[in-house]
């Protein structure tokens, strides 16, 4: 009852620090703890969740269905902003078997990164699909390894096959500036996103 | 169906390889993998109360069911640590300790308002696009 009554204070308060949640998704070893820490310092975290029949309903466990108990690290940046907003990026767990995970991080986020390497295009698939159907808005950044492939980002979004308001850029994560413009790209598309909402509604 | 702790267990029924990671760390919560009270987000920001460091470390406020609560040193290091707001994540991992189990030791706090709990506000209402802007001035800003 307690946390009822807190919840009830924050919403009423409205100038309360807010803190607002973007994530960054991509297959395993795609540069996505690299991105994060090239703008803000990268923290780990970690989770040692048991599994209860609950999450099981939920989620798709299907994976780890004869386990009861499953450790998630994670790694997630804050970045300090005026005003008192703290913005959270989290690097989702690269994994098929943390699905469960991404429920709970997607709750929330404003939108998310998914970061490609054209050499490994089908590890992305699952992200899209997954934001997709979750609705939540999200950007295509190619990661340019050395020596990474030289497709475009329009052969990228036919091979996806995305809408064309999907943006896709390319990028080297472990430049900071490149960093923040797909950082702002993604936020950039979240106002355009929600604009489009609200015209509907 | 075989009772734990039965002979023909031989006591082995609570515990097996996939067991050890999470029974050490949910130690520290009396062996509590839940708390009942609600949900904490990821990004729920924790603030210390003005009179938890009064309370710490005297046993729990009047009215509350168990009426000597004696924190264990991970309460009261997130009552240190949250005299500046801070997430449930962020606390995690300060604490270098799961999620799960900070969830449950904040659990503890809030029965006895020691932490107030700002959520995140709902995505319907949030963000505007005044909130948005300031996102891009600050990251441009980096």
């Amino acid at each position: 009852m307690e946390y009822v009554r807190s919840d009830a204070d924050a919403q009423g308060s409205g100038e309360s620090a807010l803190t607002v949640k973007i994530l960054v998704a991509g297959g395993f070893g795609v540069g996505k703890t690299t991105l994060v820490s090239a703008v803000s310092e990268i923290r780990p975290l970690r989770t040692e969740e048991a599994l209860t029949e609950k999450s099981i309903g939920i989620d798709d466990t299907s994976a780890v269905m004869n386990k009861t108990t499953t450790t998630v690290a994670m790694d997630f940046g804050r970045i300090t902003l005026p005003n008192g907003l703290v913005l959270l990026v989290f690097g989702t767990p690269g994994q098929d078997r943390f699905w469960f995970m991404w429920d709970e991080l997607a709750k929330g986020a404003l939108g998310s990164v998914i970061l490609v390497d054209t050499r490994r295009l089908a590890d992305c698939f699952q992200s899209v699909d997954y934001f997709e159907r979750r609705g939540l808005p999200f950007i295509i950044a190619v990661n340019r390894f050395d020596g990474a492939g030289t497709h475009s980002p329009d052969q990228v979004r036919d091979a996806l096959d995305l809408s064309p308001d999907i943006p896709v850029i390319d990028c080297d994560v472990r430049n900071k500036e490149d960093a923040k413009r797909v950082l702002i790209t993604l936020v950039e598309h979240i106002m355009r996103t929600m604009s489009g909402r609200q015209a509907v509604g | 169906m075989t009772p734990a702790g039965s002979p023909e267990s031989g006591g082995s029924a609570w515990f097996d390889d996939e067991a050890g990671p999470v029974v050490r760390p949910y130690a520290l919560t009396g062996g509590r993998t839940h708390y009942d009270g609600g949900e904490f987000d990821l990004v729920a920001l924790i603030e210390t109360t003005d009179e938890a460091d009064a309370r710490a470390d005297r046993p729990g406020p009047p009215g509350m069911p168990r009426t000597r609560w004696a924190p264990d040193p991970e309460h009261e290091m997130i009552l240190r640590l949250c005299r500046t707001p801070l997430s449930v994540v962020e606390v995690a991992s300060e604490l270098e300790l799961p999620l799960g189990v900070v969830r449950v030791l904040l659990g503890d706090l809030l029965d006895r308002s020691l932490i107030l709990v700002r959520r995140p506000a709902p995505v319907a209402q949030f963000p505007s696009e005044r909130v948005l802007k300031e996102v891009i001035d600050g990251i441009r800003a980096l």
